[in-house]
């Protein structure tokens, strides 16, 4: 009677591949297709036929956009110190742990350096899944160094948001980033560097009031939500429903804010093509 | 209206007042007795006034009888020309502008609106600008850019305006594009909070080569209500959310976000109007004199230098 006696613990899935992405063997898409996670994965997290972009976080995008997925991380060992001594329910301090434990991540965003298609490009990709992609000192300062790189090396930039906005337990040093990363941002313009934006499910309050919108261009990923307000805060100050659509990544490229939609499974060829014509 | 820290002070000079007119009317001597209480109010008002919480000058900074942008603007110029309009869309009558001279000096002063009574609130959208806002004083700091004036901007928002057309009209792109095209303004530029700042809606018009900010008014990134909904899906708790978010004037300092405080009268700022507008003039000028006697790219780079310089991460 051994043979259900399992010997390794092979499926189960480890914990490294929970962060956004789908965990089990199967996902289910909103709109009630199941796919197979490693058809999933084949298909650049995008449900095929329903064209659902599942939320992934930088670990996803580096592997998608990197060649061979090398690349050298920039300050991989930074993390968020407790300047304000910020206790709520818990300690902040404690809550970065607890993020950090839960999704082996140090804080909301990963900085790299690499080649797309042989193209030199600096990628900045946030983690939806660290507090919310909250944007703190760390993101603020990882994003101002992956700057500096770029200005220093004089390679292309791509920043991929998907945040929350400010980290409120940073207060006024996380609205400060809001700042110190459009200053970096001027410093790219005067040095001729392109910015590539690219605004993904969700992205909104301070990122979207900073960095996301300040692309050369600016691109997103489909039916993205995209704001400076929440779709709640707006329902509550204007008292009625929000029409269908709203905040989404089309309603946003209607109204002028964003240069094209580009969907993940053409994202690579897209930036490469981009990059060249600008090089 | 009183505040209820202000009422122990309330009592105590209505006491005073007892005292006066009885001493007026009877030849009863209480100099004495009046000289006592005047002096003890004195201290009163001096122990509560410096000793306030972060949620006490939260409550001195939207006090009705606080004075707004325009009120400075009228006391400290000697001619203000207001000038509307971003030129693509609308007029946002939560941010006003306009060219101003100050001691023989012209000036291009920006800053959001409140309005005092309901009609004016409205009128005013209770200081929360909308993208044209934003736009419009872009437009106006980069006409003092072309005619070489120095730039103030007064802040005091609840916030940029969180609302339909905000969102059409890319509420979030018009802020961004402010703080990008701020720090590299050739021009010097003071920013002063001169009551409530919240979050990218206050940014959007404070980066300057110095950023000041008015004794009792705050700057955070959010206000304590809603940050107390959000931790404690409750507003019930905005003192001590207050207090976490360390958005004095005292504090910010101590963080190195903010170059300065200017002080206000004990009372705070709507309790004398003419000082507190006096102390902004002789701020602005000093202020002035410092920064325009440096060569405009050194103040740029500076400028950027600065902000970029703000955040405490470990490594």
């Amino acid at each position: 009677m051994a043979w259900f006696r399992r010997s390794d613990k092979g499926i189960l899935t480890p914990t490294e591949s929970k962060r956004e992405v789908p965990d089990g063997l199967w996902f289910k898409s909103p709109g009630g297709k199941i796919v197979h996670t490693r058809e999933l994965k084949h298909n650049a997290f995008v449900v095929p036929d329903e064209d659902y972009h599942v939320r992934i976080g930088s670990k996803e995008y580096f592997e998608l956009l990197f060649d061979h997925n090398e690349f050298k991380e920039l300050d991989p060992d930074m993390e968020s110190a407790d300047p304000l001594n910020f206790t709520d329910t818990k300690p902040y301090l404690e809550r970065i742990r607890e993020s950090q434990e839960k999704t082996e991540l140090k804080d909301a965003i990963r900085t790299a350096v690499g080649k797309l298609n042989g193209i030199d490009i600096v990628i900045g990709c946030m983690d939806f899944s660290f507090i919310g992609g909250s944007m703190g000192s760390v993101v603020g300062e990882k994003i101002s160094r992956a700057i500096d790189h770029c200005l220093k090396h004089r390679i292309p930039l791509l920043l991929i948001s998907r945040s929350g906005g400010a980290r409120m337990m940073e207060a006024g040093l996380s609205l400060m980033q809001m700042a110190k990363t459009s200053a970096k941002l001027a410093l790219l313009d005067e040095a001729g560097i392109p910015y590539i934006s690219l605004l993904t499910d969700p992205t909104t309050g301070g990122v979207t009031a900073s960095f996301a919108m300040l692309g050369d261009f600016n691109i997103a990923e489909p039916g993205a939500l995209i704001g400076f307000a929440g779709p709640r805060v707006i329902r509550e100050t204007i008292g009625k429903d929000l029409p269908k659509g709203f905040q989404s990544a089309e309603f946003v490229l209607d109204h002028g804010f964003l240069d094209f939609i580009v969907d993940r499974r053409n994202l690579k060829n897209r930036l490469t093509v981009l990059l060249k014509m600008l090089a | 209206m009183l505040l209820d820290f202000e009422k122990p002070i309330a009592e105590l000079e209505a006491k005073l007042e007892d005292m006066k007119r009885i001493a007026q009317n009877s030849d009863a001597d209480v100099k004495d007795a009046i000289k006592a209480l005047e002096k003890k109010i004195r201290q009163l008002k001096k122990e509560t006034f410096e000793n306030l919480t972060g949620w006490q000058r939260v409550q001195l900074s939207r006090h009705p009888d606080r004075p707004y942008t325009l009120d400075y603007i009228y006391e400290i110029t000697d001619d203000f020309i207001e000038l509307h309009g971003d030129r693509t869309v609308g007029d946002d009558k939560a941010m006003v502008g306009g060219l101003g001279t100050i001691d023989g000096q012209t000036y291009m002063l920006i800053g959001q609106q409140k309005g005092r009574n309901t009609k004016q609130r409205q009128f005013r959208n209770f200081g929360m600008p909308n993208p044209e806002g934003y736009r419009k004083a872009l437009r106006l700091m980069r006409l003092a850019e072309k005619f070489r004036k120095p730039i103030v901007t007064f802040i005091d928002t609840p916030g940029a305006f969180p609302g339909l057309e905000a969102e059409q009209r890319g509420q979030g792109e018009a802020i961004a594009r402010n703080l990008k095209e701020m720090v590299r303004l050739k021009v010097p530029v003071i920013c002063i909070i001169i009551g409530e700042g919240a979050s990218g809606g206050a940014l959007g018009i404070a980066i300057g080569d110095r950023v000041l900010m008015l004794e009792n008014s705050w700057y955070s990134v959010i206000s304590p209500e809603n940050c107390s909904t959000i931790l404690w899906r409750s507003w019930d708790y905005k003192e001590q959310a207050a207090e976490l978010l360390k958005l004095t004037a005292k504090d910010m300092l101590s963080l190195k976000l903010i170059d300065g405080i200017i002080r206000e009268p004990l009372g705070g700022a709507h309790t004398d109007m003419k000082w507190m507008a006096a102390e902004i003039k002789k701020t602005i000028l000093e202020t002035t004199k410092e920064l325009s006697a440096m060569d405009p790219a050194e103040r740029i780079r500076q400028r950027i230098d600065k902000f970029c310089a703000m955040g405490v991460v470990k490594e």
